[in-house]
C-alpha cells in the first residue's frame, strides 16, 4: 500500500524534494499529524489547557528515560504509559482542589522534566537524546507511519463522536451536569487523547516545539473565525499549509523541519492578528 | 422532622399535578457543613424565589438538586398520580458562566453542542438551525443565533441560557441569578419572561434572587436560606415581614415574623 502512495506522490508532486523516500515519509507524516493537531488545538486553547499540553511534551523526557533504563527497544510505549500516568495524576490532584490548576500542572511538569534529565544524564550521556528535543521529521519510517495513521484514525473518530460533549463541558460543568453529561468522563477522555497524541508525535516534532504546533494554528484561527466550524477548519488548514510549506522550506534551507513549520504557523498568527475584524 | 414547607394555599394542587419534594437534604463538603435539614415542596406552575445572604448556600442548594454535588437526604419527584417519577427533566441556568469570551463560538454552536450529536465542527444542519431558532424565539432572541457567545451582553446571555434550559421543556427549572452584569430594565424583562413562561409551560421554578423588589412582584413563594438551612418560607409579604429577613436586607420592618417555619 505504501508503494502505491509513494507512486501517487511522484505523480502529483513531480519535484526534486519529493523524490526522496525520507521526504515522502515525512510528507505523509505531516499530512497525518497536522490535521489532528489543528483540531485538538482548538479545544486545548478554548479550555485554556495550553500549559497542560506543554507539560505533557516536557514530561515525555521522563518517559524516554524510563524506556531507556528498563531497556525496551522502543521507548515509545514507556512514554505513552508515563503520559497517561501523569494525566491521571494531574486530574486527581486537580480534583483535590489544593492549588490552582496551573500550579498543579507546573509542579508535575517541572518534576517530570527534572527526573527525565537526571535519569538520562545518569551515565553522562544526555547528548544522545537531544534528538528528542528538536525532533526529526525526516527520520519517520514505515512502521512509524502506521502508528501515526492509527493515531490519526482514533483522534478523528473520537472528534466526530464526542466533540459536541467536549464543547458542552467546556462552557460550564454545572450546566453540562444538568443535561446529564458526565464532565469527568469527557474531561479525562480529552486529556488522554491529547496526552497520547503529543507523546506519539514527539519524536518527530520535538519536546521544545510540540506545544507550538498544537496551540499556534488554533490561536491563529480564532483571530478570524466567527463560529466553531470556521475555527476548526481554519485551524486545520493553517496547520496543513504550514506543515507542507515548512517541510519543503526546511529541505532546501537544511533547517530542522519541526521548528520551520512552527515559524510558519507563527507567521499565520501574525497575519490573522493584523487582519482580524475589530473586536466588538 | 415533619416540618415540610407547605403553606396550605397550594397544598391540594400539589398531588394533582406534580411536585418536587426535598426531604432532609444536607450538603457537606470536606469539613464544612453547607446545608442541613432542608425540607421543601416545589409545586408546578409556581415560582419559588430563594433569598439569603452571601454564602448562605443558595447556589449549593441548586447544585445539589442538579446532581452536581453529593448530598444526603432525599429528592422525590411525584407525578400526577402521586407516584414517584424518576429522573425529571431539569433546566438549569447557572449563576457564573465563566467561559472564554474570546472563543469563536456562536450561539448556534452553543445550542448544537447540547442538543445534537452531529459534530458541530463539521456539520451545520438546517433542521437543527430551525429547532434552535424556535427555542430562541421563546425568549425573543432569534436574532442572536449567529452572534458570538462572548460578544453578548449580560442580559442577552441570560436569555440565551434560559432558552437552552427550556429545550427540552423541563419539569423543574432552576435559575441562579447572576449578582451583576444585568441592568435594571434587563432584569425586569427577565422576571416578566420567566413569570410568563411559568404559566405557559406550567413549570416548577426555583429562582435564586438578589432583587427583593422583583421577588415581591413575581414570586409565588419565597424561601429564606439562613444558618445553613431553610429558615422561613411563605408568600413574599410573609417572609419579608420577618425580623431576621428585614435586618439582613435592610427592609423597613412592618410587622414581626409571620413567615412559616420550615
Amino acid at each position: 500500500m505504501l508503494t502505491e502512495i509513494y507512486r501517487l506522490i511522484d505523480t502529483v508532486l513531480p519535484f526534486d524534494w519529493a523524490s526522496h523516500i525520507f521526504m515522502k515519509n515525512a510528507l505523509i507524516g505531516v499530512l497525518l499529524i497536522a490535521p489532528i493537531f489543528g483540531l485538538m488545538g482548538t479545544m486545548v486553547v478554548s479550555n485554556r489547557m495550553a500549559f497542560f499540553s506543554d507539560a505533557l511534551g516536557h514530561s515525555a523526557l521522563t518517559g524516554i528515560a524510563i524506556g531507556v533504563i528498563i531497556n525496551i527497544g522502543q521507548p515509545l510505549w514507556a512514554m505513552i504509559l508515563f503520559s497517561i500516568l501523569l494525566t491521571v495524576a494531574i486530574i486527581s490532584v486537580k480534583k483535590a482542589n489544593t492549588a490552582s490548576t496551573d500550579t498543579v500542572i507546573g509542579v508535575f511538569s517541572s518534576t517530570a522534566v527534572a527526573l527525565g534529565v537526571v535519569l538520562l544524564s545518569l551515565r553522562g550521556g544526555f547528548a544522545k537524546y537531544t534528538a528528542y528535543l528538536i525532533g526529526d521529521l525526516l527520520s519517520i519510517d514505515s512502521y512509524d507511519l502506521l502508528l501515526l495513521a492509527a493515531t490519526f484514525v482514533i483522534v478523528i473518530a473520537l472528534w466526530l463522536l464526542i466533540f459536541n460533549k467536549l464543547l458542552a463541558v467546556s462552557f460550564n460543568p454545572s450546566l453540562a451536569r444538568s443535561r446529564g453529561i458526565r464532565c469527568v468522563v469527557y474531561d479525562t477522555l480529552f486529556m488522554l487523547i491529547v496526552a497520547v497524541t503529543v507523546t506519539v508525535s514527539i519524536r518527530w516534532v520535538g519536546v521544545l516545539i510540540i506545544n507550538s504546533l498544537l496551540v499556534l494554528p488554533a490561536a491563529a484561527s480564532r483571530n478570524i473565525a466567527r463560529n466553531t466550524r470556521q475555527y476548526s477548519l481554519f485551524s486545520v488548514a493553517i496547520a496543513l499549509i504550514s506543515g507542507l510549506a515548512g517541510l519543503i522550506l526546511s529541505f532546501y534551507l537544511g533547517t530542522a523541519s519541526g521548528a520551520t513549520i512552527v515559524l510558519i504557523t507563527a507567521f499565520f498568527f501574525a497575519v490573522t492578528f493584523v487582519i482580524r475584524p475589530a473586536a466588538r | 422532622m415533619n416540618r415540610q414547607a407547605d403553606n396550605g394555599r397550594n397544598g391540594a394542587r400539589c398531588g394533582a399535578i406534580c411536585c418536587t419534594r426535598i426531604i432532609n437534604l444536607g450538603v457537606t463538603r470536606g469539613q464544612y457543613e453547607i446545608l442541613r435539614g432542608v425540607n421543601l415542596h416545589i409545586h408546578c406552575g409556581e415560582l419559588t424565589a430563594v433569598i439569603g445572604g452571601n454564602g448562605a448556600g443558595k447556589t449549593t442548594l441548586l447544585k445539589a438538586i442538579v446532581g452536581e454535588i453529593p448530598y444526603s437526604g432525599e429528592l422525590i419527584y411525584l407525578d400526577e398520580k402521586e407516584t414517584r417519577a424518576s429522573g425529571p427533566v431539569i433546566g438549569y441556568v447557572p449563576q457564573k458562566f465563566d467561559f472564554d469570551r474570546s472563543s469563536p463560538i456562536s450561539v448556534f454552536d452553543f445550542f448544537a453542542s447540547f442538543l445534537s450529536n452531529k459534530p458541530v465542527w463539521l456539520v451545520r444542519s438546517k433542521k437543527l438551525r430551525e429547532e434552535i431558532l424556535q427555542s430562541l424565539s421563546r425568549v425573543g432572541a432569534q436574532h442572536l443565533i449567529d452572534r458570538k457567545l462572548g460578544a453578548l451582553s449580560g442580559g442577552e446571555l441570560q436569555r440565551v441560557l434560559l432558552a437552552l434550559a427550556l429545550d427540552p421543556v423541563p419539569n423543574l427549572l432552576l435559575l441562579d441569578e447572576p449578582v451583576s452584569g444585568i441592568d435594571h430594565s434587563g432584569l425586569r424583562m427577565f422576571y416578566k419572561l420567566v413569570s410568563d413562561l411559568r404559566r405557559q409551560f406550567d413549570l416548577s421554578i426555583i429562582l435564586v434572587s438578589h432583587d427583593l423588589g422583583m421577588v415581591e412582584k413575581y414570586a409565588d413563594r419565597v424561601i429564606f436560606v439562613n444558618n445553613k438551612t431553610v429558615e422561613l418560607c411563605g408568600t413574599p409579604e410573609e417572609v419579608f415581614s420577618n425580623g431576621g429577613v428585614a435586618e439582613l436586607f435592610g427592609l423597613n420592618l412592618r410587622s414581626r415574623g409571620k413567615g412559616t417555619q420550615c
